[in-house]
């Protein structure tokens, strides 16, 4: 059963000027449990795609309907909260907030959720025995690797229990060691989570990992296979 | 809610330098606007209190009209009714009942207007310590029949102790008011127009001179609390009859007051543009906070954090900047005003003189009022209120895709 699905969806930028026709007709479907990678050269679309996908962008036509809700159609505060429920990030320079331990950057989502201290601490706990950082609880991000910070920020897009996962070039910044753990991890957590995960990715790691590989060029999807 | 403070509170540190420097200002500008102020209403205080021991007092009642028409035929009598509605009112300290009139004095071939005050000697010195300031001869006693005078009348009518003094004036009805008394002693009074013209003797003595038995031009009251005068005025008037008319210090010294108005309107002037200047200073760190936040602020909104929680974020950070400071200032300002309220500042040399040829005591004093600290926490409350505009704005147009390529 498809949780997301794109409708028709383009994404025009300076559409009054010199059109650039960065998502063109996207017509795609995600099941539940799946691990996918959206592949293609730079400037195809990818990160553009992801956005429209994660209602960051509005798309210039077309829809995203994820569990039968059209994102297209949600005002910004009504999209800010689809996110929190919905959908988990990961961004290519991590980006957890720099004043919150590792801890308190995954807690800190399920508080915006609204969960109790208890259930937070165990997701919290399961989350860091998964991703292998229960030592490193207490440190702040600038006190971790590149590596570990990337697995907080899996932990926390995984943290508010989300539909689905949308990973934006994660493994860019990490070398290949790194890369490998978390694509362990991340495999790990699809399995044992059954959280749907969408890369971005120029990674042939990654390529070489996903189960499903969307390519895309200028904007159109050119091919859409399973591994 | 505690998270939020919490990130707020690490916030504010992530730069050190500049939150300190941003505090400093703020702890600079609190500590001189509460000193400068303390200053301030010390000196003026000081003025209020000279003006109304040696003349008014807090409050003064006299026969309605006499205020305009400042006669001896203007006079009250001075009845125990009177005298117990007054001291029925909890916040009065002490009264003291003055008979005040003009007359020639003139001793030899030397003639000159005088001022003169009967009043009760004991009362008026627990007052004003002018025992303390004679400088020849000896202070009055209630039942004398003498007299003291300025020194300055005393040198241009070229008398000193033991001689004699004839006065001329016009008493009750026009009853011719003449008498020749003793000079008990010679003072100087603290203000130099009085000291060229002022005589005191015991009250019974002046009625006697005047022809006016138990009657007294004024009775000016001193308080225990003088900040309540216009409440204990109004509880006083509200027992006496209309033939009495009481006036408060203000009223009675309306150039003082306007003087001291003024200053302070100055003061606050001068305050405000401090905090102006001290205002820019903390936009400018909020500013500065806000704009290098950007793809941080653009990350907290995409995983699902709402943009009000965001701006009391920065609400927070901009209040918290602002409390820490304030209360460091007033850390340090309190005890150092305690202390000052309590012990002024002696002047010495020719500053001291001069303060004291003008009446005043020579020091510099300061006060210490709840109000002047929790002025300065609005005012600086007001400043993080008004720097946290531009942000606030900024997060409410704030556009997270821009911000997360920036």
């Amino acid at each position: 059963m498809s949780i997301i699905r794109t409708k028709d969806l383009n994404k025009i930028y300076d559409a009054e000027t010199i059109p650039v026709h960065a998502v063109n007709d996207v017509n795609l479907e995600f099941s539940e449990g799946e691990f996918t990678a959206i592949i293609g050269p730079s400037g195809c679309g990818k990160t553009t795609l992801l956005n429209l996908i994660g209602g960051l962008d509005s798309p210039t036509s077309g829809e995203v309907i994820i569990n039968d809700t059209n994102i297209t159609e949600l005002n910004s505060r009504e999209i800010i909260d689809f996110r929190l429920m919905n959908i988990g990030f990961v961004f290519q320079a991590y980006n957890l907030v720099p004043v919150l331990t590792a801890k308190e950057n995954v807690e800190f989502i399920m508080q915006l959720q609204g969960i109790s201290k208890d259930k937070r601490d165990d997701r919290v706990n399961t989350l860091f025995e998964q991703i292998g950082l229960k030592d490193q609880l207490d440190k702040r991000p600038g006190k971790l690797s590149g590596g570990q910070q990337q697995r907080v920020a899996v932990a926390r897009a995984l943290a508010s229990k989300p539909k689905f996962v949308l990973a934006d070039e994660p493994t860019a910044n990490l070398d290949s060691k790194s890369t490998n753990n978390l694509l362990d991890i991340m495999l790990k957590l699809n399995e044992t989570e059954n959280t749907t995960f969408i890369f971005s990715t120029h990674d042939s790691r990654v390529i070489k990992r996903a189960r499903r590989l969307i390519t895309l060029d200028d904007g159109k999807v050119i091919t859409d296979e399973i591994q | 809610m505690r998270t939020l403070l919490k990130i707020a509170w690490r916030n504010i540190w992530r730069n050190r330098k500049r939150t300190v420097l941003t505090m400093l200002s703020i702890i600079f500008a609190v500590f001189f606007s509460i000193f400068s102020r303390s200053l301030q209403l010390g000196t003026f205080g000081q003025m209020i209190d000279n003006t109304v021991k040696l003349s008014t007092g807090y409050i003064q009642i006299h026969q309605n009209g006499y205020w305009k028409n400042k006669t001896i035929n203007e006079t009250f009598e001075q009845t125990d009714s009177l005298v117990n509605i007054i001291r029925s009112n909890k916040n009065v300290d002490l009264f003291i009942p003055r008979l005040e009139s003009f007359a020639l004095a003139s001793s030899g071939e030397h003639t000159k207007g005088a001022m003169i005050i009967g009043t009760e000697p004991e009362i008026e010195n627990k007052l004003n310590k002018y025992s303390e300031k004679i400088i020849k001869g000896k202070y009055l006693n209630n039942y004398d029949k003498s007299i003291i005078i300025g020194d300055e009348l005393a040198s241009y009518l070229k008398v000193g102790v033991g001689d004699t003094l004839i006065l001329l004036g016009q008493g009750y009805h026009g009853v011719t008011a003449a008498a020749q008394y003793t000079i008990k002693g010679i003072l100087h009074f603290p203000i130099p127009d009085l000291n060229k013209q002022l005589i005191l003797m015991p009250l019974s003595e002046c009625q006697y001179l005047y022809a006016s038995e138990n009657r007294i031009s004024s009775l000016s009251i001193m308080l225990k609390n003088s900040e309540d005068y216009e409440k204990t005025a109004a509880g006083i008037a509200e027992r006496l009859s209309e033939d009495y008319e009481i006036m408060t210090w203000e009223e009675m010294n309306k150039e003082l007051v306007q003087f001291i108005d003024t200053k302070l309107i100055g003061g606050i002037i001068m305050l405000s543009i401090l905090y102006i200047v001290i205002g820019f200073g903390v936009f400018g760190t909020v500013m500065m906070m806000t704009m290098e936040r950007r793809k941080e602020f653009a990350i907290m909104i995409s995983i699902g954090m709402k943009k009000i929680k965001l701006l009391l974020i920065v609400l927070l950070e901009t209040l918290m900047i602002g409390t820490v400071a304030i209360m460091i200032g007033i850390f340090i300002v309190y005890p150092l005003l305690s202390y000052l309220s309590h012990n002024p500042l002696y002047l010495t040399g020719a500053f001291a003189d001069s303060m004291k040829s003008v009446g005043a005591e020579p020091i510099i004093p300061f006060v210490n009022r709840y109000s002047m600290y929790v002025n300065q926490l609005f005012s600086v409350i007001l400043i993080t209120m008004v720097a946290i505009i531009y942000p606030l704005i900024f997060i409410l147009k704030f556009n997270v895709l821009k911000a997360m390529r920036s």
